[in-house]
């Protein structure tokens, strides 16, 4: 009896090795072929499964036992599933972590974006050693390990109005793990006129959002929820406002839960109600999870309503470049200073060997949360937004008949600040230009950055 | 009649409002005949809940809630329950949430 089992592990050893086997020669002749739109056809051609290996029995078995995940049927779906997940960040991490592990059959990641010390902390796929690395290949140097049986494609560019369809069409549902609004209205549109569905995540600082748009593609869409762009100065980005790892994550992971339910059918077009749902990391003392009840689809929404809407998006209208999606959402104009109201680093440093340190004033018109992580020691903290609030001269908190100069982190607040000042009170202030960060790289390296 | 009414501002929205998420209210009927509808709550909103003049575009775009800030009605989106003319019950839940888009 004994040997009988015997003969069963060699059996199964015998199946995990050739499976080894085929997965490493399958890498070794695609590793050179996996950045370039064009040859993003030429991966093998994916065969329907109708049955599990032996090795699958074994790796999936805590979730083939789970009811919800209906068994072999379910997993043969995830085998039989091929998801793009637009994005390798904060939420693109722990989504491809789980539905790789999951045992989705293929998995593509756009992501033109590399590999920053800044990222580790809340981009689980990324470590201190691939710092550089495209983020699309150090997820996958990641997940070919954590799951051979998936077939990964990297996209190492930005996914835009001309490169999009191509690459939809070679997938059955979007993972939106961007970061801006533009990214998040293409994405919207091309899979609209795909018709794919679209697993949306976001988040920024102890708040996350997620929805499912387009469903089977008749659900609601992005358009449908926000018709207009929202004003580019009421977006924050995760590098502008801040981000607590832990909460992107469990966005990322919920999305990944909600890919699972949609390519296992959990949901069909009966049961489906649009929802958007909202995490709250700190909401008081605890942490909540709301999930509000939306809209269905529009009819007169331009990318998944009627096609004789007028204005009705298609795929000729988006690749033509009609639509500029980053103008479309009034990407901000940092470029509001003439040139004789900047001056360098550099020159700073000058003015300061000059001047002294109270001979001027160095206003950080950064927000309080960045003045207090490092500053420079003899600038006078005031936030942009409440400098804006500032329109009586005498309630500026700062000696007024000094030479007057702004500073941030990378030199965008800083323009919009002097060019208030200016306006505002006839000032001859002038920008640091590159802010903080070109402080640090042009005149004191050991000046933090952030 | 009067209405009582839990205010919630998410998705970061509190920091117009004292950066405090929940608000009770009670806002005072303007004319005995008519009920107080969503149109009234946004301009009680407007006069005495924002301090400073320059935050109402935070909150206000051509006369309603700017977009990409979403108005739930008891946890429904307010499409679903008639938008501005919906009639305010005492005990309802009004949430404005901004929308996330960082990842
Ligand atoms: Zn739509």
């Amino acid at each position: 009896m004994s040997s009988d089992i015997t003969l069963e592990q060699l059996k199964e050893r015998l199946a995990a090795l050739e499976l080894e086997n085929t997965q490493l020669k399958s890498e070794l002749s695609s590793n050179s072929s996996n950045t370039k739109p064009a040859e993003s056809s030429n991966t093998q051609t994916f065969e329907p499964s109708t049955s599990l290996t032996l090795e699958e029995y074994t790796r999936y078995g805590r979730q083939l036992t789970v009811s919800q995940f209906q068994s072999i049927p379910g997993q043969l779906s995830l085998k039989n599933s091929k998801i793009l997940v637009i994005g390798a960040g904060g939420l693109g991490c722990p989504a491809l972590l789980y539905l790789t592990g999951a045992g989705v059959g293929k998995i593509g990641i756009v992501d033109d974006d590399v590999v920053d010390i800044s990222n580790v902390h809340r981009q689980v796929l990324h470590d201190t050693t691939r710092v550089g690395w495209f983020k699309a290949e150090s997820a996958e140097w990641y997940l070919r390990r954590l799951n051979p049986n998936v077939d990964i494609q990297t996209y190492c560019y930005r996914l835009d109005p001309l490169n999009a369809f191509d690459i939809f069409q070679e997938y059955d549902l979007i993972l939106d793990c961007t970061d801006s609004p533009h990214s998040r209205y293409l994405i919207n549109d091309v899979a609209c006129l795909t018709g794919k569905t679209i697993v949306s995540g976001s988040g920024v600082r102890t708040e996350g959002q997620l929805s499912i748009l387009n469903f089977r593609n008749s659900g609601p869409c992005y358009r449908c929820f926000y018709p207009s762009p929202p004003p580019p100065n009421s977006v924050t980005s995760c590098k502008d406002g801040g981000v607590i790892g832990p909460v992107i994550g469990l966005v990322g992971v919920m999305m990944a839960l909600e890919a699972i339910k949609v390519l296992t059918g959990w949901y069909t077009e009966e049961t489906f109600k649009p929802f958007l749902g909202l995490y709250s990391g700190y909401d008081g003392l605890s942490q909540s999870w709301k999930c509000f009840k939306m809209r269905g689809k529009k009819k007169e929404c331009i990318a998944c309503g009627d096609a004789s809407n007028e204005g009705k998006l298609t795929r000729e209208l988006i690749q033509s470049g009609a639509i500029d999606y980053e103008v479309w959402c009034g990407v901000i104009n940092y470029n509001v200073l003439k040139e004789s109201e900047r001056i360098t680093a550099g020159q700073y440093a000058d003015i300061l060997g000059k001047f002294k340190e109270d001979g001027h004033v160095l206003l950080d018109v950064r927000p309080k949360e960045h003045f207090s992580i490092v500053h420079l020691p003899h600038s006078t903290s005031l936030p942009l937004d409440k400098l804006r609030r500032i329109s009586d001269k005498a309630q500026l908190p700062f000696d007024t008949d000094k030479p007057v100069y702004t500073i941030c982190r990378y030199g965008n607040d800083s323009q919009y600040a002097t060019r208030y000042l200016n306006d505002t009170f006839g000032f001859d202030a002038k920008d640091v230009k590159g802010g903080l960060y070109k402080w640090s790289m042009d005149v004191d390296d050991k000046f933090p950055t952030y | 009649m009067s209405v009582n009414i839990k205010l919630e501002f998410l998705g970061g929205l509190d920091v117009i409002f004292n950066s405090e998420r929940y608000h009770k209210v009670t806002v005072p009927s303007t004319n005995a005949s008519t009920p107080l509808i969503l149109r009234d709550l946004i301009k009680y909103i407007v006069d005495n809940m924002i301090k400073d003049p320059k935050d109402i575009e935070v909150f206000i775009e051509n006369d309603t809630i700017r977009p990409g800030i979403l108005t739930l009605i008891n946890d429904t989106d307010w499409e679903l329950e008639g938008e501005e003319e919906y009639v305010l019950e005492s005990g309802d839940v009004i949430s404005f949430t901004s929308t996330l888009h960082g990842g």
